[in-house]
């Protein structure tokens, strides 16, 4: 040791090395600091004991307290699902069209539906179920495949068009390209468009709807949900509703798709989120005879008022 | 004569593999980055058949003092540079993701979206400005506490420049989209060859100095730069192993994979915290903060217990990057209670720094540059304390995945690793440019506040994002049901996003006032300013000298 000094500011006694200027003082660790890393040794010690911690050849040490993540978890859900577990029995036994004669009931299924919405279904039909272009808005009163709650619980088990499922909701539109020229085509499109009062009535539209569009849309394009074909007279449009849009759908008409949930989600839950979706808005009630048209917007009233005889 | 042909020869074959690699890759990738090698090929060819000195040239622009030194500084000077404007990037590329996570329109696809942006600012601001940092630092530091010149000088020019190659191809690469996507280990094989090349000189010249020295004894701070080589060598090797698909293209397969791979990423990630940005760092600490208040390190077995402890616990702590995932249960409690442990060892190393001004305190007053070394270790306290914390698996369930995790890497990122080198940097430039002082040192000032405040918008707003995100994902209403859906928690954060794009935006104005003063410093101007402290100083008692108020008679 070189050149020991007393640093006249601390008092302390340094080192005795030098490099570039630089000395050390040997001061002692701090007490504090010391005793703190034994504890932090001390605590680690003891929780290494307690907790899985030691890798062996085949398995590791278990923990004297025999803690182990899956085991939480599996205690977590388990704790979860026997909260629930009387009123997921319950709707489980009462069939979707009776959900609603008991409030608390079907309160509880909205409830479940609305947490399961959140999970599975946003991505497309968007945070608050209002949908956007190609992804229909949940809220409304319209409804391309019909909006009893037994249909829309079929709807979300076996999805639209989706190739997975047998008994998937399928239908298509014939592209009409080629079969009209221009001026049939605006035609058309404007008539269809006067349906829900957006452009002037046009005959030669009107006879062109008749013969190629009445059979799956309705003589007054309202609609045929067992067909999956829209209602056209509701100024709610899936594709958009400019003249443009209308054009392209009638030329080449783009087909969403939908999954089907059953081999996903459990019946229950299917129940929960028709019961969620119906109470949206517009959710329709099962008659036992003739379909019930929902309840028009104010537009497509007075176009219907003006088509219908 | 002799020497210039060899190294005609050398350039001449690389370029030659360059074009065939051109020609036979079916990876328009790895085309453009071997484009690249054949432009470095080229350019040096070119340099070396004329009798045109390019080095001499770029010396002038920089102002490099002439003649010999006692020491060999060119590649500190070289490494300042790189290290501010590797900085400009990195923090330039910081402010502008901010900005895109905030309003989403903002990714410019494909070049420039948040993905491909995003390892480009971290890359850039560890790698480029923190490497670059402590290339420099490390060369300046081993030098004068062994009181020797750098062994093997051309290498240590070669390790400088194979570096900024490696971060010109990471970098290149990011935006075209080669990636392994491996945090802080994005580049793909052959970079990470040519990194592994490099080190390894930079390893050979270092170990080489400290032979050489002239001093019996090793001091602390080359303890830690040589724990810092070693290990990162170690983690670089192993984290990056994995077979290419060709010989001619970007795309490599991890020799890991799963969990497996998972923790032995992590491994690697935190280390590279814990041994670039923490051992290494200490290392500049080490040195600078003694020299800059002129008084001897605090305590001398402090340094020598919290070394060893430090760099033994660190290496097991990275399963608490995994905590909650399919990471089996006993490595997720080994990594807990080893980065608890680590706490005070961490704090070691702040206590040394700060108790070192025991004596020169009066100069957090006067010196703005003491004043940036007492806020970047007063930071590395902090988040060597919130490091801990969040390893605890209770409250890790909270912040894992969520901002939280972000607010401390940038405290510890901002206040610790860019304050310290800002103030190296400041402490640097006047002594390798042999100029009486800084251009202003009240510019050090209004950068420090700059800085600082910025720092504080960004943890505070990451923490309450964190924390808002991790209380809204596990929000039961009364019904047992989540309440949030993840796009609920995303559209809450929207203002905290904000705050933090402020928060880089000050730290970058900072920054951007740094190169100013130091761009004046190297062109020799010198600001008409008043002094820093307005009263006198004494040293020796470490307090200001204050006069003596006139007796006043009462009235």
């Amino acid at each position: 040791m070189a050149n020991k000094r007393i640093d006249q500011p601390t008092g302390t006694e340094t080192v005795g090395h030098e490099w570039d200027g630089i000395e050390e003082l040997n001061t002692p660790l701090p007490r504090w600091w010391l005793w703190t890393f034994y504890a932090t040794i001390a605590w680690a010690l003891v929780y290494v004991v307690l907790y899985p911690a030691w890798p062996l050849i085949d398995k590791a040490t278990d923990g004297t307290l025999g803690w182990s993540s899956r085991g939480q978890l599996a205690k977590e859900m388990s704790a979860a699902d026997a909260a629930r577990e009387g009123v997921v029995r319950q709707i489980a036994a009462t069939d979707i069209e009776q959900l609603a004669a008991s409030p608390e009931l079907m309160g509880q299924a909205i409830a479940g539906g609305a947490a399961a919405f959140k999970v599975n279904c946003v991505q497309c039909h968007g945070a608050g179920a209002a949908g956007s272009p190609g992804y229909p808005n949940l809220n409304d009163d319209d409804w391309i495949w019909g909006g009893t709650l037994s249909e829309i619980e079929y709807t979300i088990t076996h999805g639209i068009r989706w190739e997975g499922d047998d008994a998937t909701r399928a239908n298509y539109m014939p592209a009409f390209q080629g079969m009209f020229d221009a001026g049939q085509v605006n035609a058309l499109a404007g008539h269809v468009l006067s349906l829900s009062g957006k452009a002037k009535p046009n005959a030669a539209g009107a006879n062109l709807f008749a013969e190629n569009c009445a059979a799956c849309h309705g003589p007054a394009g309202g609609g045929m949900p067992e067909m999956g074909a829209p209602a056209l007279n509701d100024a709610i449009w899936l594709f958009g509703g400019t003249e443009a849009e209308v054009k392209k759908q009638i030329l080449n008409p783009r087909h969403g798709v939908m999954p089907a949930w059953n081999e996903r989600l459990d019946p229950v839950t299917i129940k929960m989120l028709a019961a969620y979706v119906h109470s949206r808005g517009g959710g329709q009630e099962a008659a036992p005879a003739a379909t019930e048209t929902p309840a028009p917007t104010d537009v497509a009233q007075a176009a219907k008022a003006e088509n219908d005889g | 004569m002799e020497a210039v042909v060899k190294r005609l020869g050398v350039w001449a074959l690389v370029l030659l593999a360059a074009i065939c690699a051109i020609a036979l890759t079916p990876d328009s990738g790895f085309a453009i980055h071997m484009g690249i090698v054949a432009l470095v090929a080229v350019i040096l060819i070119i340099a070396s058949l004329r009798s045109y000195d390019p080095l001499a040239k770029a010396q002038s622009i920089f102002r490099m003092p002439p003649g010999p030194s006692r020491y060999d500084d060119d590649v500190v000077r070289w490494g300042v540079i790189a290290t501010m404007f590797w900085g400009i990037a990195g923090l330039l590329a910081g402010v502008f993701i901010a900005a895109q996570l905030a309003y989403p329109w903002l990714n410019l696809e494909p070049y420039l979206n948040f993905g491909r942006l995003r390892p480009l600012h971290t890359s850039a601001v560890i790698f480029a400005f923190g490497g670059n940092a402590l290339l420099a630092t490390s060369f300046y530091v081993v030098q004068r506490t062994c009181r020797t010149t750098l062994a093997f000088p051309g290498m240590a020019r070669f390790v400088f420049w194979g570096y900024q190659l490696f971060i010109v191809l990471a970098a290149t690469g990011y935006l075209l989209g080669i990636t392994q996507s491996k945090e802080y280990a994005e580049p793909e094989w052959y970079v990470d060859l040519w990194l592994t090349i490099v080190w390894l000189a930079y390893l050979a010249v270092y170990v080489g100095t400290i032979l050489r020295r002239h001093e019996p004894h090793i001091y602390v701070a080359n303890w830690f730069y040589l724990a810092f080589i070693i290990t990162i060598a170690m983690l670089h090797v192993v984290n990056n192993l994995a077979i290419p698909v060709s010989l001619l293209g970007t795309k490599s397969y991890s020799a890991f994979a799963g969990v497996q791979d998972a923790l032995t990423q992590w491994w690697y990630g935190h280390n590279a915290v814990g041994f670039f940005l923490t051992a290494g760092f200490l290392a500049m600490m080490y040195y600078f903060v003694p020299k800059q208040a002129g008084r001897p390190v605090y305590s001398y077995r402090l340094s020598i217990i919290h070394f060893w402890s430090l760099i033994f616990l660190y290496i097991w702590a990275g399963p608490h990057h995994l905590h909650y995932t399919a990471l089996p249960d006993w490595a997720q409690t080994l990594g807990m209670v080893f980065s608890i442990m680590l706490w005070m060892p961490s704090w070691g190393g702040m206590i040394n720094g700060l108790m070192t001004l025991n004596g020169a305190w009066d100069k957090v007053r006067t010196d703005p540059i003491i004043r940036m070394m007492v806020l970047a270790l007063a930071f590395y306290g902090m988040s060597t304390f919130e490091g801990p914390m969040l390893s605890i698996k209770a409250v890790n369930s909270l912040s894992h995945y969520t901002d939280w995790t972000i607010g401390h890497v940038h405290s510890g990122a901002l206040g610790w690793n860019g304050m310290i080198t800002f103030a190296c940097v400041y402490y640097l430039v006047p002594r390798l440019w042999q100029k009486e002082r800084l251009y202003s040192l009240r510019m050090i000032n209004w950068h420090f506040w700059l800085a600082t405040l910025g720092i504080v918008f960004y943890a505070a707003s990451m923490w309450v994002a964190g924390i808002t995100q991790g209380l809204m994902w596990r929000e039961y209403g009364s019904d047992g049901y989540l309440v949030n859906s993840f796009v609920d928690t995303v559209a809450a954060l929207h203002p905290m996003y904000i705050l933090r794009a402020v928060g880089g935006l000050m730290y970058l104005s900072g920054a951007l006032i740094m190169v100013y003063n130091i761009w004046m410093t190297i062109a020799g101007k010198l600001r008409d300013e008043a002094p820093m402290g307005d009263t006198a100083h004494d040293e020796a008692a470490d307090r200001p000298i204050l006069s003596e108020p006139a007796a006043q008679p009462a009235e």
